[in-house]
């Protein structure tokens, strides 16, 4: 009953909002929120353990989960398209043990890696053909998927673990440029795919879709065909990602990666994406990544168990789309 | 369209005829799979899927997806363990009241995050489910709650039986599903979550109170939840922080929608969730007999979801065309 009182006073509103100055518009965002959260956060972990000053040592903790952080970003575009996905962990347990199972059992590693890659760009054209296809929801799909995926490779690993080639262990202690090779990979990433969603054609239709898809395909932009693009784009990211947690870890198990949905899915949220497409920035995934590094590493070096780390980040996520929820609404009064 | 017409053309129908096909292909390598024995077996993997599942079925009838039953179900039953071990003359059957109602308690705040907040309850559950998971290793120590703690007469509920060998709590089970029946096919509220998985927009319109049915919805699934969490307890004896109830969210989600549940909302019987869980609980206890390992199991899980949705959306598709039809 409120909705039919309210409707036209909310349009009349809108009509009549007055141009905003500009440092209202540059401090109500989310990513701005993420980037206080971080300073906020590293000032706090700094009272906990000097280290934290020390920048060696917080890009040697992101290593830990800068795989999840590569495959955030493309999640991200995934969610302001105005779809989802949560099966690139079990993506990247697939593939991942599909690469190790084929290159232990003799085949040539460019072949290998090829055959990980594949796969991957495999699941989520599975995805893409369900979720645009079919016209099913991502939601339900990806969550099919994901059970899927995982089991598949859980039939294909079993419960061993299989041992990586020497030589391929330990990316993410070759340094670039002082930096750690997966977190030099994630800020290239980042950087470009930044500028395709901010920067091109390309991008800004992502968003177009995630707004209004039906306008959009009338505006002529051909959604099917990119959000296909974005779900492969996922297969693959997830595919990469996954070799990458291989050669940090030194062997491969079907748990490769369990749980990662959740820290992906919160890098998205706490760097300001709306759930319900249309919104967002990598910037602020990017941002968000390395907040969730230096909370968690803050955690563990005040000794907290990984079980209430679990619960902080649930907390985290649900208080993340409360916050971004409130500052999107606030934004369009 | 005559009586055995309209038998045949309902969807409870395709899924029993599912669960014949399938156990006759099976007794074809196996014969010993269409013996009592191996009933016994399928039925007693079912009755804490049967439970989650009904919770589950008017969630996704009402448009949300809980996600977070599986920790729910762990948390619960982590507390009335930890009970159960820490005040050992307290009755076993308050073990039901104080499960419930901590289920009911997390589903509570489940529904208060989806409804007060408007946000999406599939990621709202994603956290809980992981904030559920982990508040269960904080409170616990991440000790787990061994086989001596549980009280015998609540391990003897999986074991003993009022008639036919059959134990009690597969009795629970089917007495959950006809209440649920009952509550969603007889009563004001249960028709009402219909209304609103069918149209959000139309039934507040209609004097639907769209925030307390939501509510209501996740509380029930939190309550199923808790009840499954003691039976989990009574089935296997012991509750462990990290194993019990982890995964539980995938074969609940499969077994509902090979059931007929909508992912759209609107649409689910009671009987068609109970065939589904019959089906997922005759394909678990057919692995060992075909000699497939256990490790298969979640893969046919993600298969079964997957199978679901392409039939649940041939059959809207169908049934638009014959609306079509009739309006032509």
């Amino acid at each position: 009953m409120s909705a039919a009182e309210t409707t036209p006073q909310r349009i009349a509103g809108r009509g009549a909002a007055p141009q905003r100055s500009l440092w209202h518009v540059i401090l109500v965002r989310p990513e701005t929120m993420t980037l206080v959260l971080l300073v906020l956060a590293v000032i706090l972990a700094s009272q906990l353990s000097p280290f934290f000053l020390d920048i060696s040592y917080i890009l040697r903790s992101f290593t830990l989960s800068a795989e999840f952080a590569i495959v955030a970003l493309v999640l991200t575009m995934v969610i302001i398209a105005g779809e989802i996905d949560l099966s690139p962990a079990a993506n990247m347990a697939l593939s991942t043990c599909l690469f190790a199972w084929a290159q232990a059992s003799g085949v040539p590693m460019p072949i290998a890696i090829a055959i990980g890659l594949v796969a991957g760009l495999a699941m989520g054209a599975l995805n893409a053909f369900m979720v645009i296809g079919l016209q099913l929801p991502s939601i339900i799909v990806t969550i099919g998927t994901l059970t899927l995926y995982r089991g598949l490779a859980q039939i294909i690993a079993g419960d061993k673990s299989i041992r990586m080639p020497e030589w391929f262990i330990g990316i993410d202690k070759v340094l670039v440029f002082g930096v750690p090779a997966t977190v030099a990979i994630f800020v290239v990433v980042s950087l470009v795919l930044g500028l395709i969603l901010a920067g091109t054609i390309f991008g800004r239709q992502i968003y177009q879709i995630g707004t209004n898809e039906v306008a959009a395909r009338y505006a002529g932009i051909r959604t099917r065909r990119i959000k296909l693009i974005l779900f492969l784009l996922m297969g693959l990211a997830a595919a990469i990602a996954g070799m990458l947690t291989a050669s940090r870890l030194g062997s491969v198990r079907y748990d490769l990666g369990l749980g990662g949905e959740l820290q992906m899915v919160l890098m998205a949220m706490l760097g300001g994406t709306y759930i319900f497409g249309g919104r967002g920035t990598i910037l602020g995934t990017f941002l968000a990544a390395w907040l969730l590094v230096v909370v968690s590493t803050g955690m563990t070096v005040a000794n907290l168990l990984p079980a209430i780390q679990l619960t902080v980040l649930g907390v985290l996520l649900i208080v993340a789309i409360i916050a971004t929820n409130l500052i999107y609404s606030r934004a369009q009064r | 369209m005559n009586a055995l017409g309209r038998i045949l053309a309902r969807r409870e129908t395709g899924i029993a005829v599912m669960i014949v096909l399938f156990a006759l292909a099976v007794s074809l390598y196996k014969p010993q799979f269409l013996t009592l024995n191996s009933l016994r077996v399928i039925l007693l993997l079912t009755p804490l899927v049967m439970i989650a599942a009904m919770g589950q079925m008017l969630v996704l009838v009402a448009r949300h997806v809980d996600l977070s039953i599986g920790s729910m179900l762990g948390l619960s039953a982590m507390l009335t363990g930890m009970m159960f071990r820490d005040l050992p003359e307290i009755p076993w059957g308050l073990g039901f009241a104080v499960s419930i109602g901590i289920g009911t308690l997390l589903g509570l705040v489940n529904g208060a995050l989806v409804t007060f907040f408007r946000l999406p309850s599939i990621i709202v559950t994603l956290g809980t489910l992981n904030l559920y998971r982990g508040l269960t290793f904080i409170v616990s120590n991440a000790r787990q709650v061994d086989r001596q703690f549980i009280p015998a007469d609540l391990k003897g509920m999986s074991q003993t039986s009022p008639l036919l060998g059959i134990p009690w709590i597969i009795f629970m089970a089917f007495a959950v599903a006809l209440l649920t029946y009952w509550f969603a096919m007889h009563t004001r509220v249960g028709r009402q979550i219909f209304a609103l998985g069918s149209n959000p927009i139309a039934a507040p319109l209609r004097g639907v109170k769209v925030t307390q049915v939501t509510l209501l919805v996740f509380a029930i699934s939190g309550a199923l939840s808790g009840l499954a969490g003691i039976m989990y307890a009574s089935r296997w004896g012991f509750v462990n922080p990290s194993n019990t109830g982890f995964g539980f969210e995938f074969q609940v989600i499969a077994a509902v929608v090979i059931g007929g549940v909508s992912i759209n909302g609107g649409v689910g019987s009671v009987l068609g969730v109970m065939l589904g869980v019959l089906l997922m609980g005759c394909v678990a206890a057919a692995l060992p007999l075909l000699g497939i390992p256990g490790t298969a199991q979640s893969a046919i899980y993600g298969a079964v979801i997957l199978v679901a949705l392409l039939i649940d959306r041939s059959v809207r598709r169908q049934g638009i065309a014959r609306f079509k039809a009739a309006r032509a």
